[in-house]
């Protein structure tokens, strides 16, 4: 089973609590950008290991996550 | 398996509801009131009541509930969100008919609509968000703030001398006739939410079944007010305010 996230980086107000709720802690805020508003934005920063589990999604207080699973 | 592959609209597991729509929502980052918005568009949309749903939003963080999510709403004025849901839902019966109130709406200059229309069991759902503060006119004391708190109105924190203690308005809404669910529910984590979810869908269940009020209230947080990361605010949350406001139903009449 595979999972892949896309985040709408401009819904995106950088609360982190996405990468907080992610089990594989694959999640981090950008460092170096920031979106539209000038919040630094969730990205998933490992390739490969995301299982498509929505626990991001579902905590995502402005839900700026889709997630897609592939068995 | 590439990401490519795998972002295809036939593995698609979760999204946005529909229902709530592209605006961006006023709320500070990590707030309580989005995530409640999300479950509310959710539920109203897996029980296809789209077209038949009338909220009644409130003043406080709130006030602008009616632009995010697309069903017919009213806005009231402070506190008065009950009494304009008792006369929709008595007008249009065949509606899902709910509130959305913060603390201070609710638990402050609204408590006599509130506590009147459960006690006359008004069939319609009361969501009460409850983060101890009044959020929007920048964090002042509620009649909800836990002993202790700090906010810009109780800056060396609540004390009962001088403020009196902190309301249970869901204990008391437990203790009237005219209430059929009264449940806390909490939405800082998945597990919470999932259960959360559960209970808003069975409150608006109850509500078209005509079995009498339900009170939903959810414990959240205000990061802004509490000065405070929305992770911070959340630990804060378990720490502090769930000792106090203990998550769980407190009262279930619509199952027998
Ligand atoms: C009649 C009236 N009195 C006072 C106010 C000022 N006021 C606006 S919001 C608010 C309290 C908001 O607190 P709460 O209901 O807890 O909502 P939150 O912002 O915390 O979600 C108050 C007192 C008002 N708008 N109208
Ligand atoms: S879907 Fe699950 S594993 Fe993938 S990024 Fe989100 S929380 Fe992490
Ligand atoms: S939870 Fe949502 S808003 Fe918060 S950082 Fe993650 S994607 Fe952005
Ligand atoms: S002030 Fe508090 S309740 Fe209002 S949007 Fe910000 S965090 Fe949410
Ligand atoms: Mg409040």
């Amino acid at each position: 089973m595979r999972g892949a996230i896309v985040v709408d980086k401009e819904r995106c107000k950088g609360c982190n609590l996405c990468a907080v709720a992610c089990p594989l802690n694959i999640i981090r805020l950008t460092q170096k950008t920031v979106n539209k508003r000038g919040y630094a934005y969730a990205e998933q920063v490992v390739e490969g290991m995301c299982t498509g589990c929505t626990c991001c999604a579902q905590v995502c207080p402005d839900g700026c996550i889709t997630v897609y699973r592939k068995r | 398996m590439t990401n490519q592959e795998i972002i295809q609209p036939e593995n698609l597991v979760y999204k946005k509801p529909n229902l709530l729509n592209d605006k961006h929502m006023h709320y500070c980052p990590g707030c309580s009131h989005s995530v409640v918005h999300k479950l509310i568009a959710e539920v109203i949309e897996e029980m296809g009541m789209e077209d038949n749903a009338v909220g009644i939003s409130p003043v406080g963080c709130a006030v602008f509930a009616y632009s995010y999510i697309d069903i017919d709403w009213i806005e009231a004025a402070h506190g008065r969100a009950p009494a304009i849901a008792c006369a929709t839902k008595r007008l249009w019966p065949e509606n899902l008919v709910f509130t959305y109130q913060g603390d201070g709406d609710l638990a402050c200059i609204g408590t006599a609509e509130t506590i009147h229309s459960l006690n006359r069991g008004d069939n319609i759902t009361i969501i009460f968000v409850n983060n101890a503060i009044y959020g929007m006119t920048g964090g002042q004391m509620a009649p909800t703030t836990l002993m202790g708190m700090k906010t810009v109105t109780c800056p060396y924190g609540r004390q009962a001398d001088l403020h009196g203690y902190p309301l249970k308005m869901t204990e008391i809404a437990a203790t009237l006739e005219g209430t059929c669910y009264v449940t806390r529910q909490a939405v800082h984590n998945v597990a919470h939410i999932r259960r959360a979810k559960a209970a808003l869908r069975k409150a608006f269940e109850y509500s078209m079944q005509g079995k009498g009020s339900c009170l939903v209230e959810f414990v959240a947080t205000c990061s802004s007010g509490w000065k405070m990361t929305p992770e911070a605010a959340n630990q804060w949350m378990e720490d502090h305010m769930f000792p106090f406001y203990k998550l769980g139903d407190l009262k279930d009449k619509g199952s027998n």
